[in-house]
């Protein structure tokens, strides 16, 4: 009788654990379906008139500049422990001088534009998604409606509009400032100068290292702006979901951005 | 329950519907909880009507489907003899100047000063306007509810009454003919609330409005109603004036008025 209830308990489980994880996957295709209508709206506004100038660079300053300090520290510490980690490798294959040129490599091609995009993530993503989430909440998004103002326009397209353009001009900072971090790094064990560091740096580097790491930065802007303003705008009514939807904004946003990431490197591997 | 036939002396026939609401529904996704189900209404011009019921009955609803912030799923909802179903976004947007909405909580944009608040709707909707007309528009709408002195204020620093009569003097500077008032003295002490019934008051005779007020406050009904309707369970089941409700043969009804 005993075996009999406890097999009977583990047939629950399992047919519980399928059931969530159904529900789960069917919640997860709803938010792909829902996030890809959100995305056309965007560009079926994007062109039409009124346009948002004022407000899209307000919002390009508050996107960029107010994260510059954090970019800064971030790509500084990359750059420094990248060169720290390195260096003893390719010493011991008398390389050293290739450092430089790894390190920006490395930079330019995959780690400032990742690195860049998941500290956005965090930042901007998830402001994005409670400033939204607030304004629904306290029902400001439906005063802009009944004044005739569209909150879509307003709101969504300038954020999104300012991130696709912004994060791609913060990786650029990143990687600038990773290479000096690089730089310095690479001054603890060696006397460099700056111009020869830049020098044997800049030697390395292709356009070809450069472009798909820009169109990847701005797909990765376009999706945390999107998935941020995804998650504020239809937030529900409630306190509780302007916290939910600033998390899932960053949760969502950082895997979109390894996700884009793996296939952007399939991409440039079949190029 | 029947919807009392009581007389209502305070607009005449030749008086025009601006509102005209029939058969209106509305469910909401779960499928589960028919908010309005079937309401009728009539509001004609420069008439107060105060709507009551207990929380949940479909008030807010209601008033946000005329202003079309919900969309009704049956029915038909006039508003100047267009319904607004009907409308393209861009027609849609000219009803809703027309139309003014304070909500419960103000809904002051916390990221602008009360200026900015106020220049925002009039910025969009009247573009032809000098910098200085518009700031000689704000400072007559502040003047009116009595808040010059909180021209450069964050919504932030501003108390409930304050932010309400700001909130007010927002929709007020796009000069709407109808106003819509969602609960606008919850959560306001005795004393604020009976400010801001007489500004409502006020607003009415002054711009001649035609307004619709949900509320849970007897002394705001008392004071601004020109007729009282209450719903329940989505329905309309009593109307007529505040004295005649007061008075009505219903238990039910009377119970809202504390007798």
């Amino acid at each position: 009788m005993e075996t009999a209830i406890k097999d009977l308990t583990i047939a629950d489980e399992k047919i519980v654990s399928k059931s969530a994880i159904g529900n789960y996957l069917k919640e997860a295709f709803k938010s792909v379906g829902e996030i890809t209508i959100f995305g056309g709206r965007f560009f079926k506004e994007l062109f039409l008139p009124p346009y948002e100038f004022k407000a899209f660079f307000i919002q390009s300053y508050k996107i960029g500049n107010k994260s510059l300090p954090l970019v800064a520290i971030t790509g500084f510490i990359m750059g420094l422990v990248l060169t720290l980690q390195a260096r003893p490798t390719l010493a011991e294959f008398g390389a050293e001088s290739w450092l430089p040129g790894m390190v920006a490599l490395s930079l330019i091609r995959e780690i400032a534009p990742v690195i860049t995009a998941l500290i956005s993530a965090g930042k901007i993503g998830s402001g994005i998604g409670a400033e939204l989430g607030s304004m629904k909440v306290t029902e400001q998004i439906d005063a802009m409606e009944v004044s005739a103002i569209n909150p879509f326009k307003y709101l969504v397209v300038t954020r999104i509009l300012a991130t696709t353009l912004m994060i791609p001009l913060l990786v650029f900072f990143a990687d600038g400032v990773g290479m000096f971090g690089a730089f310095v790094g690479v001054n603890i064990h060696n006397h460099v100068t700056l111009i020869r560091f830049f020098h044997q740096a800049i030697s390395k580097i292709a356009f070809i290292d450069i472009i798909p790491a820009t169109i990847k930065s701005v797909f990765f802007g376009f999706f945390i702006g999107l998935i941020g303003c995804y998650n504020g705008y239809t937030a529900d009514n409630g306190t509780e979901s302007v916290g939910k939807a600033a998390n899932t904004a960053v949760v969502m946003a950082s895997l979109t951005i390894f996700i884009i990431d793996m296939l952007a490197v399939q991409i440039i591997d079949l190029l | 329950m029947q919807v009392e036939e009581l007389p209502i002396t305070i607009k005449t026939d030749q008086t025009k519907n601006v509102i005209q609401i029939k058969n209106l529904h509305k469910t909401f996704t779960d499928r589960e909880h028919e908010v309005l189900r079937g309401v009728n209404l009539t509001i004609k011009e420069g008439e107060n009507v105060v709507v009551l019921g207990k929380s949940g009955t479909g008030k807010s609803v209601l008033i946000k489907c005329i202003v079309g912030l919900v969309a009704a799923d049956e029915g038909e909802i006039n508003v100047f003899g267009k319904d607004i179903h009907d409308l393209p976004e861009k027609e849609l947007n000219k009803m809703r100047i027309k139309m003014g909405f304070l909500f419960q909580s103000a809904a002051l944009y916390d990221s602008m000063t009360v200026r900015e608040n106020l220049a925002f709707p009039l910025q969009r909707s009247q573009k032809n306007l000098s910098a200085k007309e518009r700031e000689a528009m704000i400072v007559e709408q502040l003047h009116n509810v009595g808040l010059e002195a909180a021209i450069d204020k964050m919504p932030s620093e501003l108390s409930g009454g304050m932010r309400k009569r700001i909130g007010l003097a927002r929709t007020l500077i796009l000069k709407p003919e109808i106003m819509l008032y969602d609960e606008p003295t919850t959560g306001l002490d005795t004393i604020t609330s009976k400010e801001i019934s007489e500004l409502i008051l006020s607003v009415q005779k002054k711009n001649k409005t035609t307004s619709i007020i949900i509320t849970h406050d007897m002394e705001c009904a008392k004071l601004t109603a020109d007729r009282v309707v209450i719903l329940k369970d989505g329905v309309i089941v009593a109307e007529g004036t505040y004295s005649s409700l007061e008075n009505s043969q219903d238990e039910w009804v009377r119970s809202f008025f504390n007798k």
